[in-house]
């Protein structure tokens, strides 16, 4: 079975949010019809997003980082709002995984945004119905696109490439080998929901030695060896 | 959580209409054993259509939590896995059963069709009242389990809350068939009086058992594990929007820990001191307006109480929405 997914890499995310204004432009003007925007001029802005960008601190000062945190439905291999929708409208597909909400079914009762532990699902404030990430399953499904543009627009828009986009269930896809060669994570794996997503964590530039590594007892190359020699075995009298 | 006065009316409403209809068929059956002097059918039929009428407000207020009112219809589909359909189900089945009850008396349709033993003649009204009875637990059930099965919101998720609804929802049943019989002077107030009492305590006892738990509960999910990031000091500096969203709508109640708790303390006097204390002088004096006092007053307790019952909540998502800046 296919699990598409994102894998999402916090150690090049810069925070830039074009993954949320590509995101928004694509799905805005698609075939699902606008998502709304309310006072995006005025003081408080609001309105439908499927993807946002947050930004966390860790650690304190001065001992701090800033983790800058792309969030968007997770596509859980386990969701928990699809069971309890009343009408069916959120369902998962069978084809490739993608968790979905038919706008056409859905009656606005909130009820799949209560039973997601992520927030990953935001009621649309002028049709009424309930918006999450598609991940752009009018993009990817599209055969006439080339294979380049057949990905998410949040994936074709980072510039660091912190998005990573394929089959989780392929053991030879990009995002399989990321997950299980750079430590790739889910996040409140405590609800055992299995999220299909996955993040890769900060990783520091640093070698990690210990002393006895660099200085070895016996070692043959060592210049400064100030050892007298009076005729023992050394490495050097070994017979092979 | 956002306290959704749609919702609050809802399940505030529906608990009294089921129990008002089960005080009323208690005491049938009662009046049927010959504990209670006998009502005219029309005490019954005028009982279950007030019942009735809790009921269709109750359906009524539902629809403005609805986004798409106009497709609530869809809701009946997926009784197998969501408890919110299996309500949408029950609901208009026990409005029909709680319409034919009170037809069935109001018609006189009391011709025994079978008997059981030699004393218990069986007719329409016991057969609809019985199957009502199974409706109105049903509904209790599915009605809580809304919440209760969100495994989420941690204070929900607790046999408390089903508990809590089904005996709140028999207090204020039997409070509001007290002030029925008071209202239209028949000898029942004492009896519903007492039931209602007995309800009364039995909801104490457990909405004061949920609360303690509620109050020891160590929430699962921290900001640690939300981004996956194990420190001590994870905060957040922006939520991706600034101002607000639907994340920030839905599940804050956006008050403070001052009205939170007065909110509590106003349901802890309103729905169980005030009106046992209204009953039991009802019954010394036998005043004809102090049981219609105690209802009015248990349910404006009630509201405070489901107020205060989303308040509590604190959902996982909230997390992600620490801050706005």
């Amino acid at each position: 079975m296919t699990q598409l997914a994102l894998v999402i890499d916090l150690n090049v995310c810069v925070g830039c949010h074009a993954c949320v204004t590509s995101c928004k432009e694509w799905n805005t003007s698609g075939w699902a019809g606008p998502m709304v925007d309310e006072n995006p001029y005025d003081a408080s802005p609001t309105g439908t997003f499927f993807n946002r960008v947050q930004t966390f601190e860790v650690g304190t000062f001065p001992n701090t980082e800033t983790v800058h945190f792309p969030k968007s439905c997770l596509h859980c291999e386990e969701p928990p709002c699809v069971p309890v929708c009343p009408t069916g409208a959120s369902h998962k597909r069978p084809d490739n995984g993608i968790v979905l909400v038919d706008y056409d079914k859905c009656i606005g009762c909130k009820y799949c945004a209560w039973a997601c532990p992520y927030g990953a699902r935001e009621l649309d404030e002028q049709q009424k119905v309930m918006k999450k990430c598609t991940l752009c399953i009018d993009r990817i499904t599209d055969a006439t696109l080339s294979d380049r543009d057949r990905q998410p627009a949040c994936v074709l828009a980072c510039p660091t490439s912190a998005r990573l986009y394929g089959d989780v269930h392929d053991p030879d896809s990009e995002v399989s080998v990321a997950i299980r060669e750079r430590g790739g994570y889910q996040l409140m794996p405590e609800w055992g929901t299995k999220p299909a997503n996955h993040y890769l964590p900060r990783q520091k530039i640093r070698m990690h030695i210990s002393a006895d590594e660099l200085t070895r007892v016996d070692n043959p190359l060592r210049k400064e060896d100030l050892t007298t020699y009076t005729g023992e075995e050394t490495l050097d009298d070994l017979a092979w | 959580m956002h306290p959704a006065f749609s919702v609050i009316f809802l399940t505030t409403l529906l608990g009294a209409g089921q129990g008002l209809f089960l005080a009323i068929y208690t005491g049938q059956l009662y009046a049927l054993a010959r504990f209670l002097p006998r009502q005219d059918d029309q005490f019954y039929a005028v009982g279950s259509l007030v019942a009735l009428v809790l009921l269709v407000v109750g359906l009524g207020a539902s629809f403005f939590h609805l986004g798409r009112p106009e497709r609530a219809w869809r809701a009946a589909a997926m009784w197998r896995t969501s408890w919110l359909s299996r309500e949408v189900i029950i609901l208009p089945i026990l409005m029909a059963l709680v319409l034919a009850y009170g037809i069935a008396h109001w018609m006189e349709w009391t011709q025994p069709w079978f008997p059981i033993g030699e004393a218990l003649d069986v007719d329409a009204t016991l057969i609809l009242g019985l199957l009502g009875t199974i409706a109105a637990f049903a509904l209790f059930v599915s009605t809580a389990m809304i919440y209760a099965s969100v495994k989420f919101l941690e204070e929900w998720h607790s046999p408390f809350t089903v508990a809590n609804f089904t005996l709140l929802g028999l207090a204020s049943g039997f409070m509001l068939a007290a002030a029925y019989s008071a209202y239209i002077g028949n000898p029942l107030v004492p009896f519903f009086g007492t039931w209602a009492v007995f309800w009364t305590l039995a909801a104490l006892i457990s909405r004061a058992a949920h609360l303690m738990r509620n109050a020891r509960l160590q929430h699962k999910s921290s900001a640690q594990t939300a981004i996956g990031i194990r420190h001590t000091a994870v905060v957040q500096q922006a939520q991706g929007a600034t101002g607000g969203s639907f994340n920030t709508r839905e599940f804050f109640h956006g008050r403070n820990e001052a009205t939170v708790r007065f909110a509590r303390n106003l349901f802890l006097t309103l729905v169980f001191p005030v009106p046992i204390m209204l009953i039991v002088a009802a019954y010394l004096i036998a005043s004809p307006t102090l049981p219609i006092l105690a209802f009015a007053i248990q349910y404006l307790g009630l509201l405070a109480e489901r107020w205060y019952f989303f308040a509590e909540a604190k959902h996982p998502q909230n997390l992600y929405y620490q801050r706005v800046a």
